[in-house]
């Protein structure tokens, strides 16, 4: 099925341009309307847009696998390896394997080895900001949240700090082929694999303190990981870890440029940052992940088939009035604030001790710099297509 | 006031330590771990601060 949507309810599709320009009225609707909305597209899938729908599908894993995260064209098989590793372990893995696989790199994540990599992304922020020095007009997207996640992997994985570009093409690859036939995705994917086994090359050679060295030199049960896990987890830190990051980084600048009394408030209240960050993350939670029907199954009311797509609208539950008080208002000083943006259960983002520290450190930054900024033209920003959301561009008048 | 994490439910987010980190700290995965049990005064302020910001529900104080 193509074309544009008629119904959300019955046919709904996270590429159609109203959802990209603005999900949040749709799943409005989908949450009064059709809490669980299907599709014929992409071969069956659904999408939960309540708090209590996302939730029940991110915390079961028995009716539910994470073999493949990303919707796309092709039935899984056809595409993923087989399991236990998946694409990209821990993320495409299910119990009993995944718990090996995540434990395999959560301590890299954890918030010691973050805090240390704290002065390195304030110190890129600020020669960042020095590089745009003297400009009245920047885009906060593009010429600043861009460059700040793929620096930070690159990084942690220990590869050529010249790469960066070439990095952030292998993230729109992966992540806004979605619609493409799967042919045309395997011939795309060639030539991250092959610049990945060049890395793997490399520091198997010349071994070092990063976390390729550590993921070639690792142990589970006295054997080495194999070359699909190596792999797929740099694939899964690549992916994770950059279009997600810049995304909030830059959703979260957009927000203050176009809301003056919020910047305001942070630049009075610089200790509110850590409450603001959360309510960045609830309002503008970037990330959507899909699930699998493992067998036929009656959930949520619905009869969902074997292989059937479920899209966990995070962003969805996060605005759900029935789970947070005015849901669709951009509070900066929450308190409380159970938001799902880096998931929920056993696949809640590893990264995220990461990403957190990043946003806060990158919104710190720029506003220490620049106190006062507005949107060149509000009109002009577009947000990004997949299931990863966020501003592809904010021209912000700084002068 | 007694704190207590169900370990079986965290997922280490990491709300908890990062809400009150005089109650709170974490283990080697990240994962939340009781530091004082008992708080009293900011400490007891924050830990039921840190009670409702966590996603997973795992964190529980009984007055």
């Amino acid at each position: 099925m193509d074309g544009p949507v008629e119904d959300f309810a019955t046919d709904w599709d996270h590429t159609d341009p109203r959802w990209v320009h603005d999900p949040y009225p749709i799943w409005d609707e989908l949450r009064e309307r059709c809490p669980v909305a299907h599709t014929e597209r992409y071969g069956g899938a659904w999408f939960p847009s309540t708090h209590a729908g996302v939730s029940a599908v991110a915390t079961d894993t028995e009716h539910f696998t994470s073999r493949t995260v990303v919707i796309g064209n092709g039935r899984p098989m056809e595409d993923a390896p087989p399991a236990p590793i998946g694409v990209a372990p821990p993320i495409t893995s299910d119990p009993p394997f995944h718990q090996i696989a995540r434990r395999l790199i959560l301590p890299v994540f954890a918030p010691g080895p973050v805090r240390e990599l704290e002065p390195m992304v304030r110190a890129l922020c600020e020669r960042l900001l020095d590089a745009l020095e003297g400009a009245t007009e920047l885009d906060a997207a593009t010429g600043y949240a861009q460059f700040i996640p793929p620096a930070v992997i690159i990084r942690m994985l220990g590869f050529p700090e010249a790469d960066e570009d070439l990095f952030r093409e292998f993230v729109h690859i992966v992540l806004e082929g979605v619609n493409l036939p799967v042919e045309q995705r395997i011939e795309e994917f060639a030539p991250i694999e092959a610049y990945l086994d060049a890395q793997i090359e490399d520091h198997r050679a010349n071994p070092r303190d990063d976390l390729t060295s550590y993921l070639l030199g690792v142990e589970v049960a006295g054997q080495r990981l194999a070359i699909e896990h190596i792999r797929g987890t740099m694939i899964l830190v690549l992916i994770a870890g950059i279009d997600t990051t810049w995304s909030a980084i830059g959703a979260s600048l957009w927000h203050l440029a176009s809301h003056p009394e919020d910047l305001a408030r942070l630049v009075a209240e610089p200790e509110l940052l850590a409450v603001a960050v959360e309510e960045f993350l609830r309002f503008y939670a970037p990330v959507t992940m899909a699930r699998l029907v493992k067998d036929d199954v009656e959930f949520l009311g619905c009869p969902m088939k074997r292989d059937d797509w479920i899209l966990l609208g995070f962003p969805a539950a996060n605005r759900d009035p029935s789970a947070f008080p005015d849901a669709d208002r951009f509070v900066i000083d929450r308190l409380e604030n159970r938001h799902l943006a880096f998931g929920l259960g056993i696949h809640r983002c590893a990264g995220s001790n990461l990403a957190r520290m990043e946003l806060r450190v990158a919104i710190e930054s720029f506003i220490a710099r620049y106190p006062r900024f507005t949107l060149v033209d509000p009109e002009a920003v577009t947000w990004s297509q997949g299931q990863v959301r966020g501003p592809r561009s904010v021209r912000v008048r700084v002068g | 006031m007694r704190v207590s994490i169900d370990a079986e439910r965290c997922q280490g987010h990491g709300r908890c330590f990062t809400v009150a980190p005089t109650v709170f700290g974490f283990d080697d995965l990240g994962n939340g771990v009781v530091l004082v049990a008992s708080p009293e005064g900011e400490g007891a302020r924050l830990a039921r601060l840190a009670e409702v910001n966590c996603p997973e529900h795992a964190i529980t104080v009984e007055a």
